[in-house]
């Protein structure tokens, strides 16, 4: 029986890989729930990256014991779901000079200690692992957890399911405020299509994650951080197969472009294109094509994949990755708003880090401990906040 | 039909294969009767024109040796050499 949607426990904002996992996890914890998304159903982040579940990019703190407790989760869905393209295809990280080989040797020896598997690579080993990789490298380091999905099947079917316990996923629906009671509690949240009462509003609205915070008066400081992808033709099987990509984000203090880095970053997919990323800057929410930085990304790829310069690229796109300045994501109940809790702010990672986000948030709704400690990613560390 | 348009001939895997000043490779082909002309990657199931401007990839076409072009967007030349046999993608 589907849930009235004007009256239900819990109203997920935000209809991405997070808050689809949060829908998924609250009903099957007996918790009525609405999502509510003012766009299509993962049109935001979600489907703008490479689907990616990393440890090897992680050094060790509280978002690497997140991912590591997040990573066995994505596990549990592959016998649970239909496909969503899981591939435990593991990342391989290069370094081009013995410096470079040195400081990534060394982090990873870090990383090895907190529980994240890390195997060192020699330079004339790399090519057992990636049969096309360019000569010349120092070496590398093979991570075998890396895995990646397709974060839009994901979500669709994580909503599909939660939508099977009584769920209701509103898409299109845009969040006006977050009402609150005399208390300051939350009551409800008003939509354009009205007014859905609940007790705790999450939070999941990724790179707006901070536009839906102020609405409750309990501001966030998530901000978007712009990325490309280039998809490449269908490439033969076997052509790219792991993640692979270089230690260090390079700055381009040339560009015009606020804070450019870019990094040589290639892996394939399911269907055999291969993506090429990656960039960041910080440019608002431009969604206009810089070919600058297409071209930087094609130019560094081809360094690391000497075959990819006969590729044909098929498309481009760009995300919004929703980033806080301290680079974690902001996680659990706000002590501002009885009822408001977040889940957004993850950054590039939000896909490995869904499960156990979402996790966090459903046992801190049911009252109980959590399975991490969420002073890390607490929404009240950042101080004054505009 | 031919409305007053030059007519020429193509080759499309070996065989000539007639054509109208104007037209895309994709209609040309389609005109002769083809509607599929590659196996998915996964499946093995048949492809061919779907979108018709360019957006699928799903018409790829190997044209004198170049390998992926879209066969809705390619105009028809005369002696153009059409290929669909060698794996323009592998998908």
């Amino acid at each position: 029986m589907a849930t009235s949607a004007d009256s239900v426990d819990v109203v997920v904002v935000g209809a991405g890989i997070v808050g689809a996992f949060c829908a998924d996890r609250l009903s099957a914890a007996g918790l009525r729930v609405c999502v509510v998304d003012r766009g299509a159903v993962v049109s935001g982040t979600t489907g703008a990256g490479e689907g990616n579940i990393l440890v090897s990019d992680k050094a060790p703190g509280p978002e690497l014991d997140l991912a590591l407790l997040s990573r066995r989760l994505w596990f549990d869905l592959l016998d649970e779901l239909p496909s969503v393209e899981l591939d435990a295809k593991g990342g391989l990280v290069v370094a081009g000079t013995p410096d470079g080989l040195a400081a990534l040797v060394t982090a990873a020896a870090d990383q090895r200690a907190h529980g994240v598997e890390a195997v060192e690579v020699a330079a004339d080993d790399l090519r057992t692992l990636e049969p096309h990789l360019t000569d010349g490298l120092a070496g590398g380091v093979h991570y075998p957890q890396d895995m990646q999905v397709q974060p839009m099947l994901a979500a669709a079917h994580l909503l599909r399911r939660a939508r099977s316990r009584g769920a209701v996923v509103r898409a299109h629906t845009e969040l006006l405020t977050i009402e609150r009671g005399a208390d300051g509690a939350v009551t409800g949240a008003l939509t354009r299509g009205g007014l859905i009462a609940c007790r705790w509003v999450v939070n999941a609205a990724g790179t707006w994650g901070g536009e839906v915070a102020a609405m409750a008066g309990a501001p966030v400081p998530v901000l978007p951080r712009r990325g490309f992808i280039l998809v490449t033709e269908p490439l033969p099987p076997g052509t790219v197969r792991h993640k692979v990509y270089g230690a260090d984000y390079v700055a381009n203090v040339a560009s015009d472009n606020a804070g450019l880095e870019t990094s040589p970053v290639v892996e394939s997919t399911h269907s055999g294109t291969v993506l090429v990323g990656a960039s960041r800057e910080r440019v608002g929410f431009d969604r206009t094509t810089s070919y600058d930085v297409l071209g930087r990304l094609a130019t560094q790829a081809i360094a690391l994949f000497p075959m990819l310069a006969a590729a044909r690229v098929q498309r481009t796109y760009r995300g919004f990755r929703p980033y806080c300045p301290d680079h974690l994501p902001v996680i659990g109940p706000d002590p501002r708003v009885d009822g408001l809790l977040h889940a957004c702010g993850h950054e590039g990672a939000g896909i490995g880090l869904a499960p156990a986000t979402a996790l966090l948030v459903t046992e801190a709704v049911l009252g109980g401990t959590t399975s991490l400690p969420l002073d890390a990613f607490s929404p009240t560390r950042f101080g004054e906040v505009a | 039909m031919s409305d007053g348009r030059e007519e020429f001939t193509l080759r499309v895997d070996g065989h000539e294969v007639p054509a109208y000043d104007g037209e895309t490779i994709a209609a040309v082909l389609v005109r002769s009767g083809r509607i599929s002309w590659r196996r998915t990657r996964h499946g093995d199931r048949p492809r061919g024109l779907f979108c018709g401007i360019g957006a699928c990839q799903d018409c790829l076409v190997s044209v004198d040796g170049v390998r992926g072009v879209r066969a809705c967007l390619a105009p028809a030349f005369p002696e153009a050499y059409v290929s669909t046999d060698e794996g323009a993608t592998d998908a």
